[in-house]
């Protein structure tokens, strides 16, 4: 972790004067007062992807501690100079948790809680840290291992294609374990990858997905965050995955599972642990044990073979008999970077920016 | 029954001062049921608004980070507009300034000096006019539409930067996240006040406006720029080089824009990223008409679009304003600024019946 302190990270004067303020408020609020809590969300609540998922994790908030929290969200902001106000804004008007849940607002949550010391701030897939900024993320690539397992299983073709966003470690870590997961049953397995280049926009997805198929693919996998892929899928009759939350009524046909975001328990125990006076800065990295991360109910196209694997996989994933990067893997040049039965460490998957083979990106 | 329209003879000096009091007047009404209708407190949203982002000496430092870039391309563009140039790729010439400037900052990212920031800026504005050369050479070379040039050129320059910042320039302690390192002090903008982040690139800025308006209205070329634009035959006549104008209209425009996105990299970003700004190069172009090509009246569209997206962020936190709404409400406000703004100017006529129909 690297906490970079320049002039404009460390404004002593500006942390002091901010500090105040924040201290008046906080003063104001009795215990009997609701805890103010703020969600910063880059896309809109309606993408039903990424956004979404966080969003049913901030209702599940509300449902959970009604009247004893008091809950805002700002949503569709942009990763750039815009979400540092936005973040200030929601700190100056006294909340005292804030979650900003795109790695995109990393610098600005790091600035922001530098200057307000008494808020906690949580950033999600991020990588800075600081006293009271905690960083949390989802161990996404367990889910997209059992994607990969049933499409290694379901696609006759052998070839997936692949909507992507931005090839971060994050997404190419999904490409990898999906791709390597599906060889297990099929050695030819390929993954055509397209690069969005955008989290959410419909329009790019569906035409990245149109020419996947085109390209010989018979499932869709998408690391973006509307249904327009799966919609395209259904149309032309071949299989897809939801994305972050289940997407079947966009595709009832097509939609084969989706790997779930389900943050409400860790949202639900931060808060807790915010009321209670228990909160500490802490870096999790959570999955299928811990149940940040799950999977949508199966299509009944599946075979009960196909089921039965899928569910012996994540069960093997959580239990930690599987690991879904162990050796022998290779590169795209062919290059053995695991021998067989090596594991890739954490630090190693949180850098990965190489690609399997049978990979074609 | 036909409707026509057409030019009034004669617009009053009170008319043109009164139609964007008008339009605020017309926004905060139709706002005010907007917001009722959805169920909030109308009076208190419209507060927030409009008003809470002037309320204090913080929120106008953030209106002048936010107008600041906005202002300073939109001077450039209104010197081309004026003359007919149509350079549409402001968004495309800041990124290649930010590119010249990001690329100064990290090739000397090991040493400090006081030149840094003047070469940055140096590198930032070539990098614009360069890229604003592009289209030039291909109008009064080819013909070629600058409008479409400057415009696809802008996607270029964004997977340009993409390519650096996903590939050499990314940061080697940053996991292979898509972001260059942070650049050190010596690449980053002064601040005017500590505390907050208004830096010196608003007073250029506010420099360049003034200097664009003493160009345009002081000096022979500013004369030159508007008889291109309104009267080519006369410009020809009095032997006013058309080609002549539009490479300077592209010289400043791209300067400026370049400029703009030198300031926002060594500025409130302080490193590259693959998308440096939510587009500031087109809604200048906003800015620019709405300020009525004129370099004080940008000023004030500037910040009036700063406002209206400040405030919109404040009402979304305070009054849980949804965001779609928050669209609607600056769409609102641009419909109604420029609908006066044209009604003031022409009148509708039906043309079987002499009645008038227009504003106030």
């Amino acid at each position: 972790m690297t906490i970079t302190v320049t002039r404009r990270t460390f404004l002593a004067g500006s942390a002091a004067a901010a500090g105040t303020m924040a201290l008046g408020r906080a003063g104001t609020a009795l215990a009997a007062d609701p805890l103010p809590v703020a969600f910063v969300y880059t896309g809109p609540i309606g993408d039903h992807g990424y956004t979404f998922a966080h969003d049913v994790g901030r209702r599940a908030v509300e449902a959970h501690f009604g009247d004893k929290v008091k809950v805002t969200f700002v949503e569709n902001v942009p990763e750039g100079p815009d979400c540092e106000r936005v973040i200030r804004q929601l700190a100056t008007s006294g909340n005292q948790l804030i979650f900003s849940t795109s790695f995109g607002f990393m610098e600005a949550t790091l600035k922001v809680a530098s200057q307000f010391p008494k808020l906690k701030f949580e950033h999600a897939t991020g990588f800075k840290r600081a006293n009271n900024l905690a960083i949390y993320n989802a161990r996404f690539y367990e889910g997209r291992a059992v994607l990969g397992d049933i499409a290694g299983r379901m696609s006759k073709a052998g070839v997936a294609g692949y909507v992507a966003s931005f090839p971060i470690p994050e997404v190419v870590m999904g490409i990898n374990a999906f791709t390597l997961a599906a060889q297990k049953h099929n050695p030819n397995f390929k993954t055509k990858v397209i690069w969005a280049n955008t989290w959410y926009d419909p329009g790019k997805e569906s035409d990245a997905a149109k020419a996947l198929i085109d390209k010989g693919a018979d499932i869709i996998s998408q690391h973006t965050d509307s249904a327009a892929p799966l919609q395209v899928a259904e149309s032309r009759g071949v299989y897809a995955f939801g994305q972050a939350t289940d997407m079947t009524s966009y595709a009832p046909k097509a939609h084969l599972t989706a790997v779930v975001d389900q943050w409400a328990n860790y949202y639900i125990d931060r808060v807790q642990k915010v009321i209670d006076g228990a909160w500490t800065s802490t870096d999790i990295w959570w999955g299928f044990k811990e149940g940040l991360v799950g999977l949508a109910p199966y299509n009944a196209a599946m075979p009960a073979d196909v089921k039965a694997a899928a569910d012996k996989l994540k069960a093997d994933i959580t239990s930690g008999a599987v690991h879904p990067f162990t050796g022998p893997i290779k590169n795209q040049k062919g290059e053995v970077v695991y021998a067989a039965g090596q594991k890739a460490s954490d630090e190693e998957m949180l850098k990965m920016n190489w690609y399997v083979a049978g990979v074609e990106s | 029954m036909q409707v026509k329209v057409e030019p009034r003879s004669e617009t009053s000096r009170a008319v043109v001062y009164a139609t964007p009091v008008l339009a605020v007047l017309l926004t905060v009404i139709s706002g005010y049921f907007l917001f009722l209708f959805l169920g909030l407190a109308p009076a208190k949203t419209l507060y927030h608004f409009l008003i809470s982002p002037t309320l204090t000496f913080y929120g106008w430092s953030e209106l002048c980070v936010k107008a600041g870039p906005l202002v300073l391309i939109a001077t450039g563009l209104a010197v081309g507009f004026r003359a007919n140039v149509w350079n549409i790729g402001a968004e495309g010439q800041l990124t290649l300034g930010a590119i010249g400037a990001g690329g100064v900052a990290l090739a000397f990212w090991d040493q400090s000096g006081v030149w840094i920031l003047p070469l940055m800026c140096f590198a930032g504005v070539l990098g614009g006019m360069i890229y604003g050369a592009i289209p030039a050479y291909l109008k009064t070379r080819f013909e070629v539409s600058e409008i479409l040039t400057s415009l696809m050129l802008t996607y270029v320059a964004t997977l340009g930067l993409g390519i650096l910042v996903y590939g050499p320039w990314r940061d080697p302690q940053g996991f292979n996240f898509p972001q260059t390192r942070m650049f050190t002090d010596s690449a980053l903008l002064p601040l005017v006040l500590d505390g907050t982040r208004m830096h010196v690139g608003i007073l250029v800025t506010l420099a360049a406006a003034v200097a664009a308006w003493v160009l345009m209205t002081r000096a022979v070329i500013g004369f030159q720029v508007k008889v291109v634009g309104q009267a080519p035959a006369a410009a020809r006549f009095a032997g006013f080089s058309r080609n002549r104008t539009i490479w300077l209209s592209f010289m400043i425009s791209g300067g400026t824009a370049g400029l703009a996105g030198t300031f926002e990299a060594a500025g409130p970003v302080g490193q590259l990223v693959p998308h440096l700004t939510p587009g500031y190069g087109f809604t200048a172009i906003i800015v620019a008409f709405l300020g009525r090509l004129h370099p004080l009246g940008i000023i004030a569209a500037g910040f009036l679009m700063a406002i209206s997206y400040n405030g919109g962020e404040i009402a979304q936190v305070e009054d849980r304003l949804p965001q779609a709404a928050t669209g609607v409400f600056q769409g609102m406000l641009l419909f109604y600024l420029l609908a006066c703004d044209f009604l003031s100017r022409y009148r509708i006529r039906l043309a079987s019946s002499r009645r008038e129909v227009g504003p106030s």
